[in-house]
């Protein structure tokens, strides 16, 4: 029952959001808030994997970029973003079903799993800023190295290539991609998979002796959270552009900030922690006095040092407390 | 034949390269368990240490050699004692307090110097071999690797202070009770570890250039390397390094730089699906 309310809330947000805020934002603040909530679908993945499967992934940009890029090569190949969008989330599942495998069945224990994830992602970085060159063209598209592919076509509707959405539309099929994904996840976690994969969060060697498969169940999380950030890469292209930055470390640590700080074990959280810390980056990018990778650092090992459980477990604590006092 | 002798050279300096960059993680990791995710800016604090002494006119093997390691091994020191004191025996945290640390690193280097990259011209030019020619420099840094991993060998093997820091690794209780504080062993074997990525970072700085996020370039295969290592670090380390050195020079002599490092980690990722648990898991075991 908590489930379908707050489900129903979720959406209900997403569609009042898409509803009112192309009405009162202007232009560029509405592409901002699209980069935001690609940014937050980013996060949700991680919060998916990282605090209902313990799986912590470093690397969740890998999947995100591996989308970006998919989309933007074969939209620019096909001329119609329909089958780009599929083939996209496609890659980024299987990518990400193919490092799971190595690494599940390998049973790599997580530190070991931090940094294997870091590395994709580093390497991918590191291939996709080396692709400038003709030679490095797939098809019609060119990967263009360190500058990336700026013309990366937005979406069109279904079938339809010559109608292609405005800004305010993307805007609209964010949120509620967002929404959705979230009521996804949330009805993942009720199935028998999911509360298999929260046992073997809890304790793995007792779900393992309880004859369930630990291997397969992070497998099948590990790579339905590809999904959701391939998902995210491909809303992110359409807002801004893929680029190698997709895959850099900054971006690989910021997804793990907003967990961190949003809260584990949440899903709202990661998304709130989200979109605060982006506002937070967005002014510090406007001082420039400061170089925002300092400021994230010293936000990192603060939230680390003094709020390791992040900011809604916190704060829903603080009230439980308070509440507990009133009725006392 | 003199190109069979260049490519023989390049893989072991290729391999020596590994073998510096990896050292210093493998220490504080191999013996305090602590990943720190740091190891890459402590290369990159040692490189512009390297770079500033010497812009200042401080002779240039004092600005690579001495200064470098001193200047980060206090900064380790100061990191020890203000974060990672605060988060031993939590793994997952400590990883992410010094991922921060690095952001936080990068960010303020970039707000000091710069985002451009500085270098020293590297000393002894180069030699010939037949119609090639090799940069000396190469030679030195396999015969500073093969003195760092002697010197951390004979330290932790024959030393009384390397007796004491193995023993507190081992059992931390058990050297408490003996009346050794196993803080200031923890301490100084973080000091200790971050004063070797100094010295790593100094020797580097003249073959890769200096800007701040040129730790991101070594951090990743420094990590692959250790682990691919496995429990033995120092042997772990020498073997892995010896391994992934080869395989990643020999694909950038057939292709480019780039597939040397993606074949790198492909290897490395491999190597752990069968040996999970290291090199050293399965051979080597008792080797320090």
């Amino acid at each position: 029952m908590k489930t379908v309310i707050q489900i129903a809330v979720a959406l209900a947000a997403a569609l009042l959001g898409a509803w009112l805020l192309p009405r009162y934002l202007e232009l560029f603040t509405l592409i901002n808030a699209t980069v935001f909530v690609s940014m937050g679908l980013l996060a949700l993945s991680l919060g998916l994997i990282w605090g209902f499967g313990g799986i912590l992934c470093f690397g969740q940009t890998a999947f995100f970029g591996i989308g970006g890029y998919t989309y933007a090569v074969a939209a620019i190949n096909f001329g119609d973003t329909t089958l780009a969008v599929p083939l996209a989330l496609l890659l980024s599942t299987a990518v990400a079903a193919a490092l799971g495998y190595l690494m599940f069945f390998g049973r790599i224990s997580d530190v070991y799993m931090g940094v294997i994830t870091l590395t994709t992602t580093l390497i991918l970085f590191k291939f996709a800023n080396s692709t400038a060159g003709d030679e490095w063209n797939i098809g019609s598209a060119p990967l263009g190295g360190f500058n990336g592919i700026p013309g990366t076509p937005p979406l069109n509707f279904p079938f339809d290539p010559a109608d292609q959405l405005a800004p305010d539309q993307v805007f609209v099929v964010a949120v509620i991609c967002l929404g959705v994904c979230y009521a996804l996840a949330k009805l993942i976690l009720r199935t028998r998979f999911g509360r298999v994969a929260v046992a073997i969060k809890e304790n793995e060697l007792r779900a393992e002796l309880l004859g369930y498969d630990v291997r397969l169940h992070k497998l099948g999380l590990f790579a339905f959270g590809g999904f959701l950030a391939g998902l995210a890469g491909v809303l992110f292209a359409n807002c801004v552009f893929v680029s190698p930055t997709m895959f850099s470390l900054s971006y690989a640590g910021q997804v793990i900030i907003w967990v961190l700080v949003g809260g584990i074990g949440t899903l709202v959280g990661p998304v709130i922690g989200c979109m605060l810390i982006q506002a937070l980056t967005t002014y510090a990018g406007t001082l420039s006095s400061i170089d925002p990778n300092l400021l994230l650092g010293v936000l990192f090992m603060l939230s680390v040092v003094a709020v390791p459980k992040g900011l809604l477990p916190t704060a829903s604590n603080l009230l439980a407390r308070l509440r507990g006092r009133g009725d006392a | 034949m003199d190109y069979a002798v260049v490519v023989a050279l390049q893989i072991v300096s290729g391999v020596a390269t590994l073998v510096i960059v990896s050292l210093g993680l493998a220490v504080v990791f191999g013996m305090m368990r602590v990943i720190n995710l740091a190891h890459g800016e402590f290369l990159m604090l040692g490189g512009y240490t390297a770079i500033l002494s010497y812009g200042h006119g401080i002779n240039l093997w004092l600005s690579i050699l001495l200064l470098p390691p001193i200047a980060v091994g206090l900064i380790g020191a100061v990191v020890e004692r203000l974060l990672i004191r605060r988060l031993y025996g939590r793994m997952i945290d400590t990883m992410l307090a010094t991922w921060g640390l690095s952001l936080a690193f990068i960010g303020g280097v970039t707000m000091l110097f710069g985002n451009s990259v500085t270098g020293i011209s590297a000393p002894f030019g180069s030699f010939a071999v037949g119609r090639f020619h090799v940069a000396g420099y190469d030679l030195f840094l396999v015969a500073a690797s093969v003195v760092m991993s002697l010197v951390i060998w004979v330290v932790l093997k024959f030393t009384p202070a390397g007796l004491i820091a193995r023993g507190t690794m081992q059992n931390a209780e058990m050297a408490a009770a003996l009346g050794v504080a196993p803080d200031r062993v923890y301490a100084m074997t973080f000091a200790a570890g971050a004063a070797l990525s100094g010295l790593a970072g100094g020797l580097i700085a003249p073959v890769s250039g200096v800007l701040p996020t040129m730790g991101t370039a070594y951090i990743a295969k420094a990590f692959i390397t250790v682990i691919t290592g496995g429990a033995a670090m120092l042997t772990g380390t020498l073997v892995a390094s010896g391994l992934l050195g080869t395989v990643s020079t020999v694909f950038t002599f057939l292709t480019t730089p780039v597939f040397g490092e993606v074949a790198l980690l492909a290897v490395a990722i491999l190597l752990l699906r069968l040996l999970p648990r290291g090199i050293t898991g399965r051979f080597l075991r008792r080797a320090l």
